[in-house]
């Protein structure tokens, strides 16, 4: 724990923050709804008798009371995937029309891209891309597991993505959940902050940087981009949109979710961010019992 | 559009002789009809909806915002996306069938995805007979039907649900469920 030290000055009620870090996370999935809707995919949880709350902010949300949520019929059959509560925030937020041209820039092991297919009712098309192969084949397996027929997987180097291959020469939305520190995902790991280091979050915040930069590039004007991590580190959140405001055409655009959480930072050390940042949100993990996460949304201006 | 360009691509190669060999390290929108075929063995959109619906059922209809692809020898994937022919990239929407064999195989995720459009060559599972199949397991069973490969399915909540594609052959069904995807339930 450690490490989150240095956010004592930033999180209100740093000892309950702290408190919820330590304990485990329950586990909670996703509602596919390329596979069933909604209301099926409950009757199957309630005729199954798998008790289950439903998020306040989210219907497609579930909190699961059984110790192997991977052994249930509803995930046999797809309706179900696990993910973490948080994890599903970003793509609520990019919010991802039906027919339209979407990029996930980071995608594996795929549930936020397999999200937003299921936010497209499966029509359009999501280029979902990893720059590591390993972990394209997890990427591979939850796209058929959950019968995302709108994605598109490719295996490149985010920041210098090339359009070549595709038909169109830009996206209406693109999603940056980018690799990053995890801090936020220490209930789930807690070994998440054994490799710690201030020299490791610089570091990854140029890779963020770059590719959040060419996120906005191969984004039309009008259109939408979204930036999160599973992160408390500002070097790694409001700094990197910070760079983005000073590097690309966009704009931070208020980010409305139905949960509990704090604004984005408008400074941090000795350096200050635009006062926009505060229309970004940051999730602590004593606010809903979930993960920690940040979010922005930016407009495209040019 | 890509369908035009494919009848196009059909008449420069010349109709009948001289098809490409496939290769198999990249995506190929299927021809139309086999009258458009340019590469040796290729499949075409016809013939692969029409297996659907001659074997299981399947309306024609349901494919109609789809299309279809090959990469791999005789892997078609289905997309609903925007893509120009040829594309090499890691995937294109989902596997649904393997051709270029004598008896052509769906696969389990696509089954479970579009299975409940179904109406022939599904075989209903008993509670205890759907988790030895989810489980990967062979088992003997009684079915009247054609031999060779279904959809099973089981009844969840009031509505039959497919489980995955199984081989029937000799009074046995064989689940085809992939290693990765069996579930002890």
């Amino acid at each position: 724990m450690e490490p989150l030290e240095r956010y004592r000055p930033i999180i209100d009620d740093f000892e309950a923050f702290l408190e919820a870090c330590r304990r485990p996370l329950g586990n909670a999935v996703r509602i596919n709804t390329i596979a069933a809707s909604v209301e099926r995919t409950l009757e199957v949880l309630d005729s199954e008798d798998v008790a289950y709350e439903q998020a306040d902010w989210n219907p497609r949300v579930l909190r699961l009371e059984t110790d192997s949520p991977g052994s249930t019929w509803t995930s046999f059959h797809g309706m179900t995937h696990g993910q973490e509560e948080v994890s599903a925030v970003p793509p609520v937020v990019l919010d991802p029309q039906p027919g339209e041209r979407v990029w996930d820039a980071c995608a594996a092991p795929g549930g936020k891209a397999t999200q937003l297919a299921a936010l497209m009712d499966d029509r359009g098309t999501v280029v979902a891309n990893d720059s590591n192969l390993g972990r394209i084949s997890a990427l591979r397996f939850n796209a058929e597991r959950l019968g995302a027929t709108s994605l598109a997987v490719t295996n490149r180097d985010a920041r210098n993505y090339s359009m070549k291959p595709f038909s169109f020469d830009a996206f209406d939305r693109a999603l940056v959940d980018a690799p990053c520190s995890c801090e936020g995902t220490i209930r789930k790991n807690p070994d998440a902050l054994d490799d710690w280091s201030e020299g490791y979050v610089d570091s990854v915040s140029g890779i963020q940087k770059g590719i959040l930069r060419r996120a906005i590039q191969t984004t039309r004007e009008g259109g939408t981009v979204v930036y999160s991590t599973c992160t408390f580190a500002p070097e790694e959140n409001e700094a990197v949109v910070q760079h983005a405001l000073d590097e690309a055409d966009c704009r931070v655009v208020d980010v409305e979710v139905g949960l509990e959480h704090s604004p984005g930072l408008t400074e941090w050390g000795d350096e200050e961010f635009d006062a926009s940042l505060e229309d970004a949100i940051r999730i602590y993990p004593h606010q809903n019992d979930t993960g920690g996460f940040f979010v922005a949304k930016l407009e495209v201006t040019a | 559009m890509a369908d035009e360009s494919d009848a196009e691509e059909a008449v420069a190669n010349g109709a009948d002789g001289d098809l490409e060999q496939n290769v198999g390290q990249r995506f190929d929108r299927l021809p139309a009809t086999p009258a458009e075929r340019t590469v040796e063995g290729r499949v075409s959109r016809e013939e692969v909806v029409d297996y659907f619906a001659d074997r299981f059922g399947i309306p024609p209809e349901t494919f109609d915002d789809y299309t279809f692809w090959e990469k791999g020898a005789g892997k078609i994937w289905i997309y609903a996306g925007e893509a120009p022919t040829p594309l090499s990239i890691e995937s294109l929407g989902m596997t649904c069938l393997r051709t270029r064999q004598e008896h052509w195989k769906p696969t389990t995720d696509f089954v479970q995805r579009v299975g409940r459009h179904a109406t022939d060559c599904v075989i209903e599972l008993e509670r205890e007979q759907a988790r030895a199949f989810a489980a990967g397991e062979d088992q003997a069973l009684e079915w009247d039907g054609d031999w060779g490969y279904l959809i099973a399915a089981h009844e969840l909540a009031g509505g039959l649900e497919p489980l995955g594609i199984g081989l029937y052959v000799h009074g046995e069904l064989r689940s085809m469920v992939p290693k990765g995807r069996q579930r002890d339930l």
